[in-house]
């Protein structure tokens, strides 16, 4: 095998790309977790964002309204879980099931005659001469917009949930929804909010993984990327900052798997391509067991329907 | 303005209407949808609910129909038994997966030895391979308190390049001139799962069906683990003062419902699949979430569930070759339905009330 061939500052910059998608969609999760609600539709309207998103960017020639696109289509189909539970009071874990089956149906219907076709480019952001700045140019300053973006959304959903009024109310709806209800908040309304931010972050994440990561359009493309974004909620604990570092984990172990088997590791492929969903479930093992429970942090009321009999 | 009042009991009477209402929804819906790709709804319908039963080729379709029906059935009762519990194994395609190629694996192994053991031994090896699947977010659910849903879920990526590795590397036909796939059992006799009634469709998977939705029926109804099952599930904290040991509960229902899921992969590997092949799983592990809300959680519901789930099948393989009705548009259908048959569920829990003005 050959580690040599792997150089450290491509491997870097490269699961900063990797990390996009789920680190979007986990961010989108974690708002509507913290509002008690748990969708876990979200591979169904990532892989919805991934085929609007790339119908959208195709036709108008446009990637920023792809990501638009993708974005509107997530929130769209996340309606329809909001409805579902929100008001028909239905169960969440099944409801989110069906959102998938129904997301990967919906999309490979939509996404007929769009394969083969190649989207219109994302290109980096020039930062001039600061990208060839030795390493550290590579690995900051030579990425697209949507990379910058996804951070930037950490940093904003973080300070919302810490600092503002927004999100101490997020934050109540999802301990105590009958003292949220009492103190006046409007408990369903707050959900849908957060749902519908959730079904964005989620669509926009498909998008990019079909107008930059892939970059065309194949059925099922997401593979399970909405399902380890779950997964990255419970590592992150529900707090933001660590929703980056699992999604760069994540999209370390994916790069890393990819550059071993370009390589020609002695691992067989198929053995590798296993390893982020294996890695996956050791963290979430992990994290569920001992002192440190995840589960301590996780919202009070996550997963109850609120029904206001008043 | 309408508002929801709860029921003080669930109503007897939308604890059956609700299915039938929620096909009849998903049917006029579907029906727009397939207007919108520029199909006649009414003939798209009639292909899909009335052709494969009564139609010009109903002789061979109604055996396809049990085929199909076979496996959702076998798995939608496991994850039933589970769900009613509040315990979500969602992979169970992967359980599927596993129990085909460690049963198929122990047919091959033998080859091409004739007796008639190695059909049973195949299928006790099958059962085992898709509870081992299942034991692994089982154990992990009691030991560490690990999320089910994810580590399930997960399982099937990793059970899928399992099934790429069997289907390429260790149980590749050594005499397929290197084409992927195994050897074929319907020409290993002792190994196959033939159709026990000529042009029926009815091979051993669909007998296993019909006698494990008695089985489970008289377990829920009749045994002290069926009544524990549906008071966790339908209340938690009554289950702990009434002595229910939530590990025994898990572990009893991850595996019954991994066990006939790969009971299910391994009926249809030696027999309508007729072979280990990369991609010979058909998402029936995934189906039959949707088999089981439609049965309503209920055994002898699940049956008709299934069959019902079969003729969206069948149906939609005859709309797609004779309308050119594309095959995700049935897929698109199926998971409508589970969203109508969810929906309407609040009709059996609530009364819906008109009034006027503000509250």
């Amino acid at each position: 095998m050959d580690f040599g061939s792997i150089n450290p500052a491509v491997l870097i910059a490269s699961l900063m790309v990797a990390a996009v998608p789920i680190m979007l969609a986990a961010l989108g999760e974690l708002i509507v977790e913290k509002s008690g609600v748990l969708n876990l539709g979200v591979e169904g309207m990532m892989i919805i964002g991934a085929i609007a998103g790339f119908i959208v960017a195709v036709n108008t020639g446009s990637p920023v309204i792809g990501f638009i696109g993708g974005a509107v289509a997530g929130a769209a189909l996340s309606l329809v879980f909001a409805f579902l539970t929100q008001f028909l009071l239905t169960n969440q874990v099944a409801t989110g099931l069906a959102l998938t089956l129904f997301g990967l149906g919906l999309s490979s219907l939509a996404g007929q005659g769009y394969n083969g076709i190649k989207p219109p480019p994302t290109n980096a952001v020039p930062f001039g001469p600061l990208a060839d700045i030795p390493f550290l140019g590579r690995v900051l300053f030579a990425h697209d917009w949507m990379v910058y973006f996804s951070i930037l959304m950490v940093a904003v959903t973080w300070y919302v949930l810490k600092s503002t009024r927004l999100g101490l109310i997020i934050r109540a709806v999802g301990e105590n929804h009958e003292a949220a209800h009492s103190l006046g908040y409007k408990v369903t309304r707050v959900r849908i909010g957060c749902i519908m931010f959730g079904g964005a972050m989620a669509g926009m994440g498909g998008a990019y993984i079909s107008l930059v990561r892939v970059p065309q359009w194949v059925d099922g493309i997401t593979s399970g990327a909405g399902w380890i974004a779950l997964a990255i909620v419970v590592f992150a604990s529900w707090r933001p900052w660590r929703v980056l570092i699992g999604a760069y984990l994540f999209g370390g172990i994916t790069v890393l798997q990819l550059n071993l088997q370009a390589a020609g590791s002695a691992i067989p492929v198929e053995y590798l391509s296993m390893a982020p969903y294996l890695v996956t479930i050791l963290v979430l093992v992990i994290m569920s067991s001992g002192r440190g429970k995840a589960s301590l942090n996780a919202p009070a009321s996550l997963g109850q329907n609120f029904h206001a009999s008043h | 303005m309408l508002r929801l009042e709860k029921r003080p009991t669930p109503s007897q009477f939308w604890q059956y209407g609700t299915p039938i209402v929620a096909v009849l929804l998903t049917m006029i819906v579907g029906g727009i949808l397939f207007a919108m790709l520029g199909k006649d709804p009414i003939a798209v319908i009639r292909t899909i609910f009335w052709d494969p039963i009564f139609g010009e080729f109903a002789f061979y379709l109604r055996g396809q129909l049990l085929v199909k029906a076979g496996p959702l059935i076998l798995i939608a009762i496991g994850l039933a038994l589970g769900f009613r519990a509040g315990i979500w194994n969602i992979g169970a395609e992967g359980q599927y997966i596993m129990g085909a190629v460690i049963g198929a694996s122990v047919g091959l192994a033998v080859y091409p030895t004739e007796t008639r053991l190695i059909y049973p031994v195949m299928v006790i090896a099958g059962a085992l391979g898709g509870w081992l699947w299942a034991m692994i977010p089982a154990i992990l659910k009691t030991r560490f308190n690990t999320n089910e849903i994810l580590v399930s879920l997960m399982l099937v990526y990793v059970a899928e390049t399992i099934l790429a590795k069997a289907a390429t590397g260790f149980l590749r036909n050594p005499d397929g001139a290197g084409f992927p796939g195994s050897r074929n059992f319907s020409s290993y006799k002792a190994a196959s799962n033939p159709e026990l009634i000529a042009g029926s469709g009815l091979h051993w998977g669909g007998v296993a069906a019909l006698v494990t939705a008695i089985l489970v029926y008289i377990l829920l109804q009749r045994h002290i683990l069926g009544f524990q099952i549906k008071l966790a599930g339908q209340a938690p904290r009554a289950a702990r003062f009434h002595g229910v040991n939530p590990t025994r509960l898990v572990v009893f229902c991850m595996g019954v419902s991994g066990a006939l899921a790969g009971l299910a992969g391994l009926f249809e590997v030696t027999g309508p699949a007729g072979q280990i092949s990369i991609d010979f799983n058909s998402g029936y592990g995934f189906t039959a979430i949707i088999v089981a809300f439609l049965g309503r959680l209920n055994p002898i519901g699940i049956v008709f569930a299934g069959l019902l789930m079969a003729l969206t099948y069948v149906g939609g393989e005859m709309a797609a070759t004779n309308l050119g009705l594309p095959s995700a548009a049935i897929q698109v259908f199926q998971g409508m339905l589970l969203f109508f048959l969810l929906g309407v569920d609040v009709l059996s829990n609530y009364r819906i009330r008109m009034f006027m003005g503000a509250k």
